[in-house]
Order: C-alpha cells, then sequence, then structure tokens
C-alpha cells in the first residue's frame, strides 16, 4: 500500500477551504496550518499565467524528518504516511529544520505537529478532511498501488510534476499540470 | 430618548468582560483539547443546517463533539447548492457561534452625564423602548414610516411584524447594491429574472462566458463546483476583466478589457453573430421580438469600432464570437451577480441578455434551465393593512422598472426633503451592515442622523450598531431556527436550519424577536402560534414533509410541477412579457423613456496620478459578515491593495508596504493597507477586496485590518431604470505617509 | 515578473515567514561542543603523546572548565526543546541516522569523561582541594591509575563531538547552506582553533604558547580554505545553493560574516599570532578574545543563515 495525493491545479481556485477543513476536522490551533495554499504568477500583464497549489506534507517515501528524528517519534506508519507520536517527541526541532518542504511546526502543547493524511479518517474508509471539502473537487487521494483508486487513474491520465525531487525526498504529492 | 444626533457609541460594558483574556483563550482552546495528533471523535450527534456565512445557502450538517460543543460543519450531500462540500466561509461557520466579540444581551442607548452610552437591558425593557416609539411614529407620521433593512434569513419575519404594523418599505442590498440591474434585464428581456441560486446549467454547458464575474474568488458554491466540473469536461471559459482573476487563469481566452466598457464588446459580439448569422436563427425567429431593429440598431458596432474602445482586438472578439457561437446552445454568458458597477448596469445586462437569447442558450441545457421551486403557504394570519406610502412615492418617478423596494431610495426618503409631505422615521435594520454596504456613506450618515429611531439586529458589534438606539443580539444560525430554505433549482428542493446548540448568551432568534416585537405592538393576531417548530411543521405538511421528518434528513427534493427543466423541442413557448417573445427590442425600457436596445456610453477614465478603485470578494471572506471570524482571519487577516509593477515602480512602492487612498472627492482611508505588487492587475487600476477596514473597535481581530473601499465610493453612478447604486467610477491616488484623518471611534 | 506567494495566510510559529526554529540555544550548544571538543582533544592527545609535564595548560588547566561548559552547552539544548518533559525520550533510544541522537549520546559520554578527567587533575590544579571523603580519593586514585584508557576514550569521543557539531547542520539537506559536507570539517577546525586559544590564554609558558599559536595559525588557514571551498561548492551547485551562498556574497548576511567571522575572528589574530611568533610583544588575551568571538559568530551566523536559505518560496 502506497498512499499518495494528487492535486489539479487547472481546478484549483486557492480558496483554502481545505486549509480550513484540516483545521478544524484536526483541531489545529488557530494561527497554525497543516496545509497550505501557493500562488504562483508568470508573465507581463496580460500575458500571464497563474498556479494554485495546495500544500501539504509531500509523506516522503525518502523522509527526512524521519531519518533524523533522534527519538523515533517520526515514523513510517503502513501505506507510507509519516506520522508522529507525541508522546515521544521532545519537540527538538530537527525535523522542522530538515523539511525541505517546511511542511512541519511545533505545536504550542510542545510536540511537533503535520498533516498525518487524516489517516483517523482514512482507516475507517473516508476520505481526508481536505479532500472531502474542496468545492473544485481538484484533490484525489488514495493508494498507488491500486490501478483503480482515483490517484493512480489521475496520475495515469495527466501529466504531472512533483515538488524538489532534487532534495532527494521522493515525495508523494502529485501536481496536476 | 431624545437622541437626535447620533454619535457612534462604542459598545461597553456590554456582556461579560471577555475581551482581556477572549481571543488567546480561544486560539489556544482547541489545542488543549487532547495531546495527540489525531482525532478521536466520538461524536454524539448531528443536526442539519443551511449556512448563512452567505446567500447561497448551502445546507449541510452540524457535529458536535463527545464534550456537546460544535466540532464542524459539513456540506449536505443530497443539497444541490454544495452537494456535500461547504465553501471556506461555510466551513469556518462555526467561527461565528465561537466568536467572543459577539453581541451578548440587548443594548440600549442612554445619555449618562451629558454622553450618550449604551446600557444593557432586558429583552422586554428593549421591546418596551422599540414598541413605544414604533407607536409613536405610527401615530404622528404613520406607520409607513417605519423601513426595515434586512438581508439574511431572519428578514422574512421581520418582514411580517413589519407589514402587520402597516409598512411595505422592507429592502435589501442584494437588490440596488447587487443583482438588481441583472433581475431587471432579463425580465424585461425573458420575463423572467436569474434568481438564486442563478439558473446557469455550467455544469453541462461547452462554453463559458464570464464578464467581470470571477467565479473562484466569488465562491458562491454551487457556481464553482459546476465550474470546475465544467473544466473536467473541457469546457471553453472565455472571461472578460481587467483583473487576471482566478477564472481568467482558468480560461482559454482571457480578454483583459479597458474598465467600464463592456457595452461596446457586448454590443461587437451582437454584431459579429448576427451579421455571421452565427445566432440560432430557429430559436430566435420562433422565440423572439425585435430581430430587425437589433439587427439594424448594432450594425455600427464593428469589432473594429470595439477596439478603439475596449482595447480588445478585433481578430479576438471575433474568435470569441465564433467559439460561443460553436457551443449554441450549450453556452452561457453568465449575468454575474454583484452587477452594479457604472449605471448603465441595466443597459449591460440587456445585451447580456439579448447575447444570450441570439445563442439560444436561454431554456437550453448547458445553457440557462427552467428552475423549479415549490410553494410554501404562510402560517395563517389576518390580511396585511396597505400602507398610504411607499419607497416610490419618495422616487419622483425615479427608478420605475426597479422589481424590488430600492434601498437607497429608502434612504433619501429618510432624509428630510421640503416638497415632501411623507419622510422615513424609523428604521429597523436586520443582518446588513449599512455603513460599509450602502455607497456614499455620507448620505447614510444623513439619513441615520434624522432617524427618530434606530434598531439594529445583528451577531456582532459592526458599525451599523454603534448608531442605534436599540441593538438586539440575535444569535447565529447554528442556534436557531429559521424559514425553511425552498430554493428554486433542477427540481425543487426545500431544507431546514435547526439549533444545534443553544443560543449563547443572552442572544434570541430572528423569528422570536420578531413574534415578540408584534405582541408589543399589539398584533397578537398576527402570530397565532406557539413557536416556530409550530409554524414549520404546518408549513411542511403542506408540502409532504414535516418536521420531524426534516430534522432527520435536512433536505428533501421534491417533484417538479410546473414545467420541464429545458424547453422541448417544438414547445411553444409563452414568456412573461409584453410581446410573450423574448424582448430583443425591450418595450417595457421604451415605455418608460429609456433605449429599448442597449446603447454604450463614455464613462470618465482616471486622471494622472488616479486609478481606478477597482474592488471584490476575497474567497475566505463574505464582506463584513466574517472579517472577524477567527478562522477566516487566520485565512486572511486583512485585504491588500493590487498594484501594477509599473505602478510600484512610480510610486517607489515596496511589497508589504502600508499605503493610505485618497480618492477623487478627497475622502480619505482611515487606515492603511498592504500593498502587493503583482502584473494580474492593471496600470490604470488598483483592486482590493470588499469587506475590510473596520472602524469598530469591538470586533478585536477585523478592527483596523485593511482598507475600506465603501469609504472610497463617494461617487455613485445610479442606475436611472432601477436605482441601482453604481460603484465602480470612484478613482484613488496613493498617500505613501500617514494623513492626518480622524480618529476612528 | 515572477510572484510566488502563499496566500492561505500560513504563518506557523518558528517557520514562517522564514525558519527559526533554532535560536541562540543551539549555535551557543555547537560553540561550547566544538569548543570543548578542541581542548579535551588536545588534552588527551598530548597526554598519550606524554607531555603532561611541558603542556600543564592543555592537558591540566584549561580542561577544568569543560564540564561546565559542557553542562551549559546541555542545558541550552535543553531550553531549546519544545516538550521538555519528554527530554529522557533521547535516551531511549539509539538512532544512528540521526545526527542529534548521537549528539545526544556523545554528549551522555563526554560530559562525564571531561569531569572525570578534570577531577583527577584537580588536586594539582588547587594544591588546597579537599575530597572529604575517602571513597572519592579512592575512585580519584582509580582512575588517575586508568588515565591512559581514559585519554584514548576521550582523544576518540573529542572527535566525534567536534565533527558532531558540523554534521548536525550539514545532515539537513532541506537547508541548502548547511548541506555540503565541508561544514563539519569547517566546524571541527573552528572547535579546534577555538580550543587551541583557550589553551593559549591559560598557558603560562612561553613554549606551550607558541606551539599553540603555530598550531592555530595552521588551523586559522586551514579555516580559511575550508570558506573558500565552502562557497565554490555553493556557487558551482543548482540555484538554491547559489541563492543561499548569496546570502553572504551581497546579501543579509555578507557584512557580520565576512567582518566579524573571516576578519576580525581570523585574519586578524592570524596576524597578531605572526607578529607574535616574530617577537613582537602581543598580549595573549587580545587574539584570543577575538578568536573565540569569530568562532561564536560562525556558529550563530550558520545557524541563521541556513535557516534562512530553503528550497521553497
Ligand atoms: N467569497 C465570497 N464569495 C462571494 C461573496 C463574498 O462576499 N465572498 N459575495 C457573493 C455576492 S453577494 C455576490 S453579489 C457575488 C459577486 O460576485 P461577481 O458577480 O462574480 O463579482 P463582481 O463584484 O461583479 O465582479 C468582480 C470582478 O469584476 C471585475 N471588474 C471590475 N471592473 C470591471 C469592468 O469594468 N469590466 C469587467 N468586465 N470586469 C470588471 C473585477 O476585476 C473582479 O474580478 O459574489 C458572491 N460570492
Ligand atoms: N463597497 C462595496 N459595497 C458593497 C459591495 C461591494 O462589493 N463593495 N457589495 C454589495 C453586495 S453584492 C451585497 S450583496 C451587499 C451585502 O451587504 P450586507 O448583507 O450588508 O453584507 P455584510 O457586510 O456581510 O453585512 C452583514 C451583516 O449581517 C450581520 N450578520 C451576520 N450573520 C447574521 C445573523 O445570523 N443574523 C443577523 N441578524 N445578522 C447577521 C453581520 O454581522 C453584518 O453586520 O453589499 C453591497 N455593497
Ligand atoms: S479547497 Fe480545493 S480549490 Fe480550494 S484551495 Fe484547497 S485544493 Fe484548491
Ligand atoms: S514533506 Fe517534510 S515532513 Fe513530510 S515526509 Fe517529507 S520531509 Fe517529512
Ligand atoms: S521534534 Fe520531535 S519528531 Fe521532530 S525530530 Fe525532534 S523528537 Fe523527532
Ligand atoms: S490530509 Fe488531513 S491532515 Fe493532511 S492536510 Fe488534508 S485534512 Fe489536513
Ligand atoms: S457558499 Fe459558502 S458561505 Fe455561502 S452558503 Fe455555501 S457554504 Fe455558506
Ligand atoms: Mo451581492
Amino acid at each position: 500500500m502506497r498512499y499518495a495525493m494528487a492535486i489539479d491545479t487547472k481546478k484549483c481556485v486557492g480558496c483554502s477551504d481545505c486549509v480550513v477543513a484540516c483545521q478544524i476536522e484536526n483541531k489545529v490551533p488557530v494561527g497554525f496550518c497543516r496545509d497550505w495554499i501557493v500562488e504562483t504568477t508568470t508573465g507581463t500583464y496580460p500575458n500571464l499565467e497563474t498556479e494554485y497549489r495546495s500544500e501539504r506534507c509531500h509523506h516522503c517515501a525518502n523522509a527526512p524528518c524521519v531519518r533524523c528524528c533522534p527519538t523515533g517519534a517520526s515514523h513510517i506508519e503502513e501505506g507510507g504516511v509519516v506520522l508522529v507520536t507525541p508522546d515521544l517527541c521532545i519537540g527538538c526541532g530537527a525535523c522542522i529544520a530538515s523539511c525541505p518542504y517546511d511542511a512541519r511546526y511545533p505545536h504550542p502543547d510542545g510536540y511537533v505537529d503535520k498533516c498525518t493524511f487524516c489517516i483517523h479518517k482514512v482507516r475507517k474508509g473516508e476520505q481526508p478532511a481536505c479532500v472531502e471539502v474542496c468545492p473544485t473537487n481538484c484533490l484525489y487521494f488514495g493508494d498507488l498501488d491500486d490501478p483503480n483508486s482515483d490517484v493512480s487513474k489521475k496520475i495515469k491520465e495527466r501529466k504531472y510534476k512533483r515538488l524538489k525531487t532534487e532534495a532527494g525526498t521522493d515525495p508523494q504529492l502529485y501536481f496536476l499540470i | 430618548m431624545k437622541t437626535n444626533r447620533r454619535n457612534f457609541i462604542k459598545i461597553s460594558g456590554a456582556g461579560i468582560g471577555t475581551a482581556a483574556i477572549g481571543s488567546s483563550v480561544f486560539s489556544w482552546a482547541n489545542g488543549d483539547l487532547l495531546n495527540s495528533a489525531i482525532p478521536t471523535p466520538t461524536f454524539t450527534s448531528k443536526t442539519p443546517t443551511y449556512c448563512e456565512v452567505c446567500f447561497w445557502k448551502c445546507a449541510g450538517w452540524v457535529t458536535k463533539d463527545e464534550n456537546g460543543e460544535i466540532w464542524k460543519l459539513e456540506g449536505h450531500k443530497d443539497d444541490p447548492h454544495c452537494n456535500g462540500r461547504l465553501c471556506p466561509r461555510g466551513t469556518a461557520g462555526v467561527g461565528m457561534y465561537h466568536d467572543e466579540d459577539r453581541l451578548k444581551t440587548p443594548l440600549i442607548r442612554v445619555e449618562q452625564n451629558g454622553k450618550q452610552v449604551f446600557k444593557k437591558a432586558s429583552w422586554s425593557e428593549a421591546f418596551k423602548v422599540i414598541g413605544d416609539k414604533m407607536k409613536t411614529i405610527a401615530k404622528e407620521y404613520g406607520p409607513d414610516s417605519m423601513a426595515l433593512f434586512t438581508h439574511g434569513s431572519g428578514g422574512k419575519f421581520l418582514g411580517h411584524t413589519l407589514k402587520a404594523y402597516g409598512s411595505y418599505n422592507i429592502t435589501a442590498p442584494s437588490f440596488a447594491q447587487c443583482r438588481g440591474p441583472r433581475e431587471v434585464a432579463f425580465i424585461s428581456t425573458f420575463g423572467e429574472g436569474v434568481y438564486s441560486p442563478e439558473r446557469t446549467d455550467i455544469r453541462d454547458t461547452r462554453c463559458l462566458v464570464l464578464i467581470g464575474s470571477h467565479i473562484g474568488e466569488n465562491m458562491h458554491n454551487g457556481q464553482v463546483q459546476e465550474m470546475s466540473e465544467a473544466i473536467d469536461k473541457g469546457a471553453t471559459i472565455i472571461t472578460v476583466d481587467p483583473r487576471f482573476s482566478t477564472a481568467a487563469s482558468k480560461s482559454k481566452f482571457w480578454l483583459p478589457i479597458k474598465p467600464s466598457t463592456d457595452i461596446a464588446l457586448l454590443l461587437a459580439w451582437i454584431h459579429v453573430i448576427i451579421n455571421e448569422e452565427w445566432y440560432d436563427k430557429e430559436y430566435v425567429e420562433k422565440n423572439t421580438f425585435g430581430f430587425d431593429q437589433l439587427k439594424d440598431h448594432v450594425q455600427t458596432f464593428t469589432p473594429e469600432w470595439a477596439y478603439g474602445i475596449t482595447t480588445i482586438e478585433p481578430k479576438v472578439i471575433r474568435e470569441t464570437a465564433k467559439e460561443m457561437a460553436n457551443a449554441s446552445p450549450a453556452v452561457i454568458v453568465h449575468p454575474g451577480r454583484h452587477v452594479t458597477w457604472y449605471g448603465d448596469d441595466t443597459q449591460r445586462l440587456r445585451a447580456v441578455a439579448i447575447l444570450n437569447a441570439l445563442l439560444g442558450s436561454w431554456g437550453r441545457r448547458g445553457g440557462f434551465y427552467n428552475p423549479d421551486k415549490v410553494s410554501i403557504p404562510d402560517f395563517p394570519h389576518p390580511p396585511y393593512p396597505n400602507p398610504k406610502h411607499t419607497w416610490k412615492d419618495a422616487a419622483d418617478g425615479k427608478f420605475d422598472l426597479a422589481t424590488e423596494v430600492v434601498s437607497n431610495a429608502l434612504v433619501d426618503a429618510t432624509i428630510p426633503n421640503e416638497n415632501r409631505d411623507w419622510n422615513i422615521k424609523g428604521w429597523i435594520v436586520n443582518g446588513t451592515n449599512l455603513i460599509h454596504t450602502l455607497p456614499d456613506q455620507e448620505r447614510t450618515f444623513k439619513a441615520i442622523e434624522a432617524l427618530d429611531l434606530l434598531v439594529v439586529i445583528d451577531t456582532m458589534p459592526m458599525e451599523i450598531t454603534g448608531y442605534a438606539d436599540v441593538v438586539l443580539p440575535e444569535c447565529t444560525y447554528l442556534e436557531r431556527y429559521d424559514s425553511i430554505r425552498n430554493s428554486p433549482h433542477r427540481e425543487p428542493v426545500i431544507s431546514l436550519r435547526m439549533p444545534a446548540v443553544k443560543p449563547k448568551y443572552d442572544s434570541k432568534p430572528d423569528w422570536w424577536i420578531a413574534q415578540q416585537l408584534g405582541f408589543e405592538l399589539g398584533l397578537d393576531e398576527y402570530f397565532q402560534y406557539k413557536d416556530i417548530e409550530e409554524v414549520l411543521d404546518w408549513q411542511l405538511k403542506k408540502v409532504g414533509s414535516s418536521l420531524a421528518e426534516m430534522q432527520k434528513i435536512g433536505v428533501k427534493k421534491l417533484k417538479r410541477e410546473y414545467d420541464d427543466l429545458y424547453f422541448l423541442e417544438g414547445q411553444e413557448n409563452l414568456f412573461n412579457t409584453n410581446t410573450g417573445k423574448i424582448e430583443l427590442y425591450a418595450t417595457d425600457l421604451a415605455n418608460a423613456g429609456f433605449p429599448p436596445m442597449p446603447v454604450y456610453t463614455e464613462h470618465a477614465q482616471p486622471q494622472p496620478g488616479f486609478y481606478r478603485l477597482n474592488y471584490g470578494r476575497a474567497p475566505a471572506h463574505t464582506f463584513s459578515r466574517t472579517s472577524n471570524n477567527p478562522n477566516l482571519v487566520d485565512i486572511m487577516p486583512e485585504n491588500e491593495l493590487w498594484v501594477n509593477p509599473k505602478v510600484a515602480k512610480q510610486w517607489a512602492l515596496k511589497n508589504g508596504q502600508y499605503v493610505w487612498l485618497k480618492n477623487q472627492d478627497e475622502k480619505v482611508s482611515t487606515f492603511s493597507i498592504k500593498v502587493r505588487i503583482t502584473e494580474r492587475i492593471r496600470w490604470d487600476s488598483v483592486y482590493m477586496a470588499h469587506g475590510f477596514g473596520h472602524t469598530q473597535k469591538k470586533l478585536s481581530r477585523a478592527f483596523g485590518k485593511g482598507a475600506s473601499d465603501t469609504e472610497l465610493i463617494s461617487n455613485v453612478m445610479y442606475d436611472p431604470a432601477m436605482g441601482g447604486t453604481g460603484m465602480r467610477g470612484n478613482f484613488v491616488t496613493i498617500l505613501t505617509e500617514k494623513p492626518e484623518t480622524v480618529e476612528a471611534s | 515578473m515572477e510572484e510566488e506567494i502563499i496566500i492561505s495566510g500560513r504563518m506557523n510559529h518558528k517557520v514562517d515567514p522564514l525558519l527559526h526554529i533554532w535560536g541562540w540555544e543551539i549555535a551557543f550548544y555547537l560553540f561550547v561542543g566544538g569548543l570543548a571538543a578542541g581542548i579535551l582533544f588536545f588534552a588527551s592527545f598530548y597526554y598519550l603523546r606524554g607531555k603532561d609535564k611541558e603542556l600543564p595548560a592543555a592537558i591540566k588547566w584549561a580542561p577544568m572548565i569543560t564540564p561546565v561548559i559542557l553542562i551549559l552547552g546541555l542545558g541550552a539544548l535543553f531550553l531549546d526543546l519544545h516538550h521538555k518533559l519528554y527530554f529522557w525520550r533521547l535516551y531511549t533510544t539509539i538512532r544512528l541516522q540521526s545526527p542529534m541522537s548521537w549528539g545526544a549520546w556523545t554528549l551522555m559520554v563526554e560530559t562525564p569523561l571531561s569531569i572525570v578527567w578534570s577531577a583527577t587533575y584537580v588536586r594539582e590544579v588547587f594544591p588546597n582541594w579537599d575530597w572529604k571523603f575517602k571513597w572519592l580519593y579512592a575512585l580519584e586514585a582509580f582512575f588517575i591509575k586508568y588515565r591512559r584508557v581514559l585519554a584514548w576514550i576521550m582523544v576518540f569521543y573529542s572527535v566525534i563531538l567536534g565533527i558532531y557539531t558540523g554534521i548536525l547542520l550539514s545532515a539537513f539537506n532541506a537547508r541548502p547552506l548547511w548541506n555540503t559536507s565541508i561544514l563539519g570539517p569547517l566546524f571541527l577546525a573552528s572547535g579546534l582553533s577555538a580550543g587551541a586559544a583557550v589553551i593559549m590564554g591559560f598557558s603560562k609558558n612561553e613554549l606551550e604558547r607558541k606551539l599553540f599559536s603555530q598550531l592555530d595559525l595552521v588551523i586559522i588557514g586551514v579555516e580559511i580554505f575550508f570558506i573558500i571551498h565552502l562557497f565554490m561548492g555553493l556557487l558551482a551547485s543548482t540555484e538554491v545553493q547559489i541563492e543561499a551562498a548569496q546570502l553572504f556574497l551581497g546579501g543579509q548576511y555578507t557584512l557580520p560574516f565576512w567582518i566579524f567571522v573571516v576578519f576580525i575572528g581570523m585574519v586578524v589574530p592570524a596576524l597578531l599570532e605572526l607578529l607574535e611568533l616574530r617577537g613582537q610583544k602581543i598580549p595573549v588575551i587580545i587574539p584570543v578574545i577575538l578568536i573565540l568571538v569569530g568562532n561564536i559568530m560562525l556558529r550563530f551566523i550558520i545557524v541563521y543563515a541556513g535557516q534562512a536559505s530553503r528550497y521553497l518560496y
């Protein structure tokens, strides 16, 4: 099993609903977020292009945050989901410094927090909160090992890019372009 | 309470003193719940509601957690407004409930040591004050001297009270500040309006033309969803917008039009489509009236002519016209929603309607469907008394084509006028922050000063509450019942809002406020029910459901009764116009002395050093409504001033720098606004999201954040046909130093 | 023009707008770690070479301060933790891939070692010292007997500690400025230079001073070589590395780096030492302080600038 997410930049409107839904579903304290939206504009008026990307932890197959964690708090779960166990985390910040995507943050309660791929929902057969809420239906989540999953199909049908692969992380967010 | 000069009062001492600890406690409250990154949801219940964060009214479910606190809001899967997905504002609706700045108790304006202050009051005290004053107004000036400004769900109940009392002066800003010109233009063309939710069949369209309508930033949920579906299906999007909107970035064609020149483009499109014979001949012949006049009318409006005005190249005009024609009839030239731009808006929307008629999209799949809704009868009550005056008596025959009450005309009718024997003397303002909502603030203030009574019903201490004689705290939509949402859609669909939790503080729902006020006014016979549940159950049973059923299912789809979703092949169509046809030549406009076919008028362009003030929606906010919402402030705390790099260079502006704005009438923004240098805006305009720059200090998160566009909209271009307030004819210059301004109260 | 912005208001504590998860605590921790490693390296190295008579400052006096500074360093590390009560979790596992983990373990070994080492010399340095308890005297005797073993362990662990202070950062390939193999040797060298400087400061005999002066000159030469290589490496790499180098070549950190680290912390002391070796009288304290200042600044600047160098946005 290899969970992954595909993000259709052609449909995303940058509304941040995925961010709000994540904050509420996961009780992320106000002022913090596990996902975020990047807007990139290139060109000169009136020859312009704008891309919206909903980003979060890439659940890297080669995760530096897991490698550098001194306690094993950061670990990889079944399905390749990278998680933090709060009770093991000392809050040293090594994983935060090690993440090329700045996907982690110190939770006010001390431990380090990040996107969990909503594993609590996924285990119940539901979709992650951000995927469920997105008004443009532009997030696809699922198992890459299953050729019939939404995400496998999208990756097969469409061109995609991954971010900062040169950091060697083997990221598992696929941005459809 | 003799307070003719109505000073703005800061609401102080209202409710429990939460200001000091409030926001910080809330910020961490969520995190305290569990020292675990993974929530363990053992929720207790789900209750149905429909969202009140904007006027799209998506149905959804409220989920509470194990502590009985509201945890989350999710869309209702059966609801065609949202298809199970709320927009960011709806998802964050729980912030409205949690907001510790909320109004907590009724407040009455009193004079203390020569100073006007708000005194906390009980509901009965408050009703007594209002009731006495309204009785006096009825006796001295007639009951039609009361007006109700309302936006949102509670208006039905208060409207009932007002009509029972004897006034029909009931208005919403959603007409003359919003979609009025579009409704008037479409009614005059097709005999029917576009209504809300829009009857646009976007999900099945092959070509969507957006003229200034910035769907994607305008987060009206169903439309955003259907636009995305259309993108998936490969539909062409054509966006006409001087700004590179989000929708423009998804478009095959973006036409970066010179602001205020859209009618010229529309006329050129009509010209091309007629002259190239790209229109739907059979449809036009069968259904329309005035084609020959129209054809003559547009002969001079060539793409070359339009090029000189709009800066859109003739080739592009032809190409896009062809694109529409190829998709016809599955094409939508979208009428937009907030369309009060330049005062000739009815004309512009007429051109849009005509274009749709020529393309045969009205009543066709992928164009405009025929919506249907059930009729829910009113709970039985005696007939309303007939008022002697309505807003039209003060309008001197202006705005005759308005199909709803014109809010600004009621404001005018409040400002004393020697030539008029009838003035409005009292306002009830419910769920509309008129100070930010109506352009030309000076005029609003003048009217407020002339009032004998101003009652404001709101959930939040907004600017308008500061001017009230009596403030009544409504509970949020998550804490109350409201009228059945009965929306026209592809099939009739009804939806229930019920309280998920008890009202916080001493706040109450509008239905209760309306009923109690009715009792206070001695109108008991109009309110012969125990509570709202009785009314809702009675109404629901009339349409084949019941309160008990709706509490369980939340949303119910009903059978279409009236006609079909699309016109049938060979069907005779009768339109509700004077001629019974789609009027390309509008007889009602002609009768009222307006051009029966759209004409282009030139509008002022900015003077050197000035930029057109462009404004719009930010996806994560609804006007004033959300600007203090803790969850949404987190996403977008303030609005930014979009400035083209060329302009930035000229003024030596840096990204993130704060500047002030001054308009053509020397109005200066109270607060500064952060500069965002971006290619997405033209060099002759600046852009900002509406809804920021609050002067009300009680809004602990929103106060002083960003600038208010309304402050700078002092030039209003009235639509002579229907009274719409054109707001886009204002120009601003940039001040890099803090100007001397009046201190915000 | 290219515009890339986060539009959802992300402002995560210590992460936005630029990463600043590590502050003075880590910089200080790295500084004292390097300094202690330098001192303890020279102490054990020269002890094993049988120089305890000639080089008393290196072997006996300077190590006295290492327990204190190592404990201060550990204190700083502790202060930096966000989940302090879970501190002990560090010592419930060994994670070989995590420099943090083996740094913590190295310190766990090195700190007691430094205490024991100093304790064996305490009565030589402070003749009036009294251990009060018999068993402490016995313990002292035991350790003095096995000083050679201690020295062997210490020489090994101080090299590890010294390298660790550099590796900790260079292991982060997310931060282009840190992610260079030069950083480990550079930090090791600068730790040795600081250690040599402190020993010089303690030293009362001409011979010892001269030895460490010469050593220091060589080390500074090596450091400058590493720094040149650092920039050559970064500039010859991808865009993000070039951007990282720019922080020091015209960017925000240019002045502090070239003035404090390179000029005041290396060039000036090296010149002073050269003059001294040529027979000029220069108060030893001046180059010592300059070297330590340069050392601290290097740690601070690399820690802060590294966080400002990033792959994204
Ligand atoms: N997130 C969010 N969504 C909302 C709302 C909200 O508050 N927040 N409000 C809802 C309401 S009540 C309404 S009425 C709708 C309004 O939504 P729309 O009808 O879509 O918006 P407008 O305000 O008419 O249009 C704004 C766009 O018009 C462009 N524009 C400005 N001047 C011109 C011009 O001269 N010509 C052309 N062609 N374009 C121009 C601007 O650049 C901007 O992109 O949004 C609804 N949706
Ligand atoms: N300058 C400028 N003016 C505009 C526009 C613009 O873009 N720019 N847009 C125009 C358009 S399209 C529209 S539709 C109007 C919208 O105008 P309004 O409907 O007046 O919009 P808001 O500013 O959101 O005001 C809503 C008020 O309702 C209160 N409220 C929220 N929830 C509740 C509730 O449950 N009960 C009660 N009683 N009150 C509640 C809020 O606290 C707030 O005071 O503004 C128009 N005016
Ligand atoms: S909710 Fe969907 S459309 Fe909105 S920003 Fe997130 S991914 Fe994009
Ligand atoms: S994105 Fe960052 S936090 Fe997520 S797995 Fe990769 S390195 Fe770790
Ligand atoms: S902060 Fe926590 S999860 Fe991150 S590396 Fe340190 S112990 Fe591991
Ligand atoms: S998958 Fe879940 S935790 Fe991750 S960003 Fe989406 S909602 Fe947040
Ligand atoms: S569009 Fe958004 S804010 Fe409006 S009703 Fe729907 S969910 Fe609520
Ligand atoms: Mo509106």
